[in-house]
């Protein structure tokens, strides 16, 4: 049993799927990070985000939206709560929210290219179009049937979010869009 | 048909599950009849219902909705944490 065990590496939820490129279209795996749901005690959203401005240099985001940059995010995640992405919380917080960790929780890919806006139209009932879902825009919508979560990252790229056993059928599903927006040309 | 959640913004139906009709909850000791009310009578209206939808597939607030039962007009939408249908500690609805 032990070696058994010894033997055993741990896999990021996509591992062995991405990345992929079709069309100019590029589908990959984001950097494992830790992942922190961040819940604000009853009265607490105003303190909440001060704390996390000085711990981690952005505020709590209001609904629809993201604050901080690459490596270090707060994504709003759904009513009265927000994922930490990067860095590990402050402790400092933890008097302000509900801290739970969700690091191995949900699979995170990043998409990326000229159409990805094109792919995205064809999933989620959302407009994504860069006119009104700019940088720094998130939304929690429904992706082929499973709760995801989709922000805007960069004039051409998103990142992409859904329980990490989902992962196989949202490369799936994403793969099955690209292909098709490709083969249309 | 859209329901325009107060936090998300206009989102299609299917982010949407249904729950009934939006009725204040009877204090926990109102008594037999007063709860089998609350469980089983409805008016079944053929125009505005005040009603109850989760936004599950998006930002997972229950919303109190007034829909038109004959047209499916959303007539309004309001978070059901503020709609003051829970009762606290014993008591009636606020």
């Amino acid at each position: 049993m032990a070696d058994v065990l010894k033997d055993l590496t741990a896999t990021s939820p996509c591992a062995g799927l991405l990345p992929v490129t079709i069309g100019g279209l590029t589908l990959s795996e984001a950097v494992q990070l830790p992942m922190t749901l961040m819940a604000p005690f009853k009265g607490q959203e105003a303190a909440l985000s001060h704390a996390l401005e000085a711990a981690h240099g952005m505020s709590f985001p209001a609904p629809n939206r993201a604050t901080g940059k690459a490596g270090a995010r707060a994504v709003w995640f759904g009513r009265a709560q927000a994922l930490l992405i990067g860095p590990v919380p402050d402790p400092a917080l933890a008097a302000h929210a509900a801290l739970t960790d969700l690091s191995d929780g949900w699979a995170v890919v990043r998409l990326e290219g000229e159409r990805a806006e094109d792919v995205l139209a064809r999933l989620v009932p959302v407009d994504v179009r860069i006119r009104v879902f700019k940088r720094g825009h998130t939304a929690r919508t429904e992706l082929k049937h499973m709760m995801a979560s989709v922000t805007r990252v960069g004039t051409k790229s998103f990142q992409i979010m859904v329980f990490r056993s989902f992962a196989a059928t949202l490369v799936h599903d994403l793969k099955t869009a690209m292909e098709g927006l490709a083969a249309r040309g | 048909m859209r329901i325009a959640c107060p936090l998300c913004g206009a989102r299609d139906r299917r982010e949407f599950t249904y729950r009934g009709a939006a009725l204040p909850v009877p204090a926990l000791d109102a008594g037999a009849e007063a709860w089998s009310v609350h469980v089983h009578l409805r008016e079944n209206p053929a125009g505005p219902l005040e009603e109850l939808w989760q936004h599950e597939l998006g930002c997972g607030a229950w919303l109190k909705v007034r829909r038109d039962t004959v047209t499916h007009a959303m007539l309004g939408v309001v978070l059901a944490e503020d709609a003051g249908l829970a009762a606290r500690d014993g008591e009636g609805p606020a």
